[in-house]
């Protein structure tokens, strides 16, 4: 049990690469972080400079009260699940499982009784003779979080743990994983690329883009008010509708659309509009709306994805399954929906529309928590 | 298993043809000659030969000096065996920690292995050339006046010197692709597990370097009985009298320079049983502890 403090963190490898630029996150007692963005952005770097698998080239991390750059990954009472499992192959799963406790010199009986505990809390129990190449691909997995378990470390540093299994098996171990840190309280700190994991996962969201921090949040947070073009394009799925448009006074026009925002005038001229697939729907009789030449649809079962141009701007609506469909449908969008950002920085114009009455539109309102760099 | 079809039932036998006739002309005929004609009496200058039975391996196994370098042969490969193995691999896993210019260590390290046994021998026999060899001059610095091709054990330590240089690259090369084979996320989770480096090394590293080691030591206990052929001929220049030599040597030395063919048979027949005993130990009790992943 401890916080976790990134201070200012940057690696610069030699050649002068930056991959982590100043970062900042502070992470309380057993809390459950997500870093999240697209390959190269230095989330695993970064996870790797709190293991100590990689030098700290600047800034300071402190895990519990102690500054631990110069401490050895052994002495940092952290624990690591590795992608593809890093498994000892010469070692049964019991071996596996004592290792760290047996070079700690940890008594025998306690050794039996945490590998026994560990064993049971992830059904182990019947593979602890076999060696890993023995395993299935989940089970191995499982090991390598017992492997973190038996310790009890301060920490949990989890590197993508999930993309080796296939889509079952990893919405399955999502849910033990997330299990597993509330039962256990243990500090965490997770790597994906997967919004989605990303998103159930997380007590606090870390989305990265080229080694610096675009947000920190709430998963619904980041979701309802995404801080960047950037961060409304990789947080939630279908992605963010992203269409150029422009603000005069309270009137916006997007392409041959026109909205009125009720007095609402975060800026004028040429903007970004962020429109979220999922607000957009069929528009009722004499509702202010706009008209989506159909392209092509996606059924998901659930829903159906409606690609289309809305003038000469791709949009995406996620529309109920039953919806009728024709060359055109005439879609409608609450004002309070629509999210501006700037052109030139991508950055988020404004809080939105200060209207609704729904309650979560109301949370989101009162404890925002925008990182801007 | 892929099945190929051919068009003929000759055919396969006809491509296996090239492979089976250069182990039967080069392996299978000189075994089968070897074990035939250690059962007879050569006329020195050719005039035919007389059956003896067993006595010519009676005679090995009974002369005093078949025994003594048996007992060479023993130490001289253990020593080889255990210190090239070690070597290489220290020297491996030193050049797997390097980071800037790992290239040209392990392509210095590696020529070593381009040098051909007698050309290994001679370069071995300069460096410890009575008048000229500088390991003779810093031994002597020590106090050793060393007398190699005089003294028996300071021409064994040579000879043992050489062979082991010689065989190190060949074992370095092949722990270093070991070690490379290691997965790194494996050592950085032992990293984690473990502050000991060392430990770390023989708990982790080590247990997963063991096919290669396997490997080696066969090819290695090989390279001792046999392979050092070149060099100790070198360093006894064809005249071992009272110096150390190996079982493999003697068969030379009988066979060639003292024209007993049936003697030098024997003891190329009694070599072959020790190899195929030692083959087959190998592989019943050490194959059994190494892990394969």
């Amino acid at each position: 049990m401890a916080t976790i403090d990134i201070n200012q963190v940057s690696k610069i490898y030699t050649g002068g690469v930056t991959a982590v630029r100043s970062v900042d996150i502070n992470i309380a007692d057993g809390e459950f972080i997500v870093l999240v963005g697209p390959s190269g952005c230095g989330k695993s770097t970064l996870l790797r400079m709190v293991a100590g698998l990689e030098v700290i080239s600047q800034g300071a991390v402190r895990i519990g009260d102690r500054v631990v750059n110069d401490v050895d990954p052994a002495d940092r009472d952290i624990a690591m699940v590795f992608q593809n499992y890093a498994l000892y192959p010469h070692m049964t799963v019991y071996e596996n499982l004592a290792y760290g406790l047996k070079n700690r010199g940890t008594p025998k009986a306690e050794i039996a009784e945490r590998v026994a505990e560990a064993a049971r809390m992830l059904q182990l129990e019947p593979y602890l003779e076999r060696r890993p190449r023995a395993l299935s691909g989940g089970q191995r997995q499982r090991v390598a979080m017992g492997r973190a378990i038996v310790r009890k470390p301060a920490a949990f540093l989890f590197d993508e743990p999930l993309s080796n299994l296939d889509a079952k098996l990893r919405v399955s171990m999502r849910g033990e994983i997330k299990r597993l840190q509330r039962r256990l309280g243990t500090t965490s700190i997770y790597v994906t690329h997967d919004q989605l994991e990303a998103m159930t996962l997380a007590d606090r969201l870390v989305v990265l883009n080229g080694g610096q921090i675009e947000q920190i949040g709430a998963p619904l947070e980041v979701y309802h008010t995404p801080a960047s073009t950037f961060v409304a394009s990789f947080i939630g799925s279908p992605a963010m509708n992203l269409v150029k448009g422009d603000l005069h006074g309270d009137r916006l026009a997007i392409g041959p659309a026109m909205f009125e925002l009720g007095g609402y005038a975060p800026a004028s001229g040429p903007l970004t509009v962020g429109l979220r697939a999922e607000d957009l729907r069929i528009a009722r009789e004499g509702e202010v709306s706009f008209a989506l030449r159909v392209d092509y649809v996606e059924e998901l079962g659930s829903q159906r994805l409606v690609h289309g141009t809305l003038g000469d701007q791709p949009l995406t609506a996620a529309l109920p399954p039953e919806t009728a469909l024709g060359d055109a449908i005439n879609l409608a969008i609450p004002p309070d929906r629509l999210h501006f950002f700037a052109n030139e920085t991508g950055k988020r114009i404004g809080n939105g529309l200060p209207a609704p009455t729904t309650p979560a539109a109301e949370r989101l309102g009162a404890g925002r928590l925008v990182a801007h760099r | 298993m892929k099945r190929v079809q051919f068009s003929s039932p000759y055919l396969p036998y006809v491509f296996l043809a090239p492979q089976l006739a250069v182990i039967v002309i080069f392996f299978y005929w000189p075994s089968v000659q070897a074990i035939q004609s250690s059962f007879y009496l050569e006329d020195p200058f050719g005039f035919g030969s007389t059956f003896v039975g067993l006595s010519n391996y009676a005679d090995a196994f009974a002369s005093a000096e078949y025994g003594r370098i048996a007992r060479f042969t023993v130490v001289f490969t253990g020593l080889v065996t255990f210190f090239s193995l070690s070597l290489g691999l220290l020297l491996a896993v030193k050049a797997d920690a390097v980071i800037r210019g790992n290239a040209a260590y392990k392509t210095l390290l590696i020529s070593v292995y381009t040098i051909a046994p007698p050309v290994a021998g001679l370069i071995g026999m300069m460096f410890f050339d009575q008048h000229i060899g500088p390991f003779v001059k810093i031994a002597a610095f020590f106090g050793w006046e060393m007398k190699v091709g005089l003294n028996y054990v300071d021409t064994a330590f040579a000879m043992v010197v050489v062979a082991v240089w010689k065989q190190i690259p060949y074992n370095f090369i092949f722990f270093l692709s070991g070690l490379q084979s290691v997965p790194v996320s494996v050592r950085e989770a032992a990293a984690i597990d473990c502050r000991s480096g060392f430990r770390r090394f023989w708990t982790v590293v080590l247990p997963l370097l063991a096919p290669t080691a396997f490997f080696l030591l066969v090819i290695n206990i090989t390279y001792s009985l046999f392979d050092t052929f070149g060099i100790i001929d070198v360093m006894v220049k064809d005249k071992a009298a009272n110096n150390p030599i190996t079982l493999v040597y003697k068969v030379y030395m009988d066979g060639f320079r003292g024209n007993d063919i049936g003697g030098s048979s024997a003891q190329s027949v009694i070599l072959m049983v020790v190899v195929f005993v030692l083959t087959i130990l190998q592989f019943r009790f050490i194959e059994r502890r190494v892990h394969y992943t």
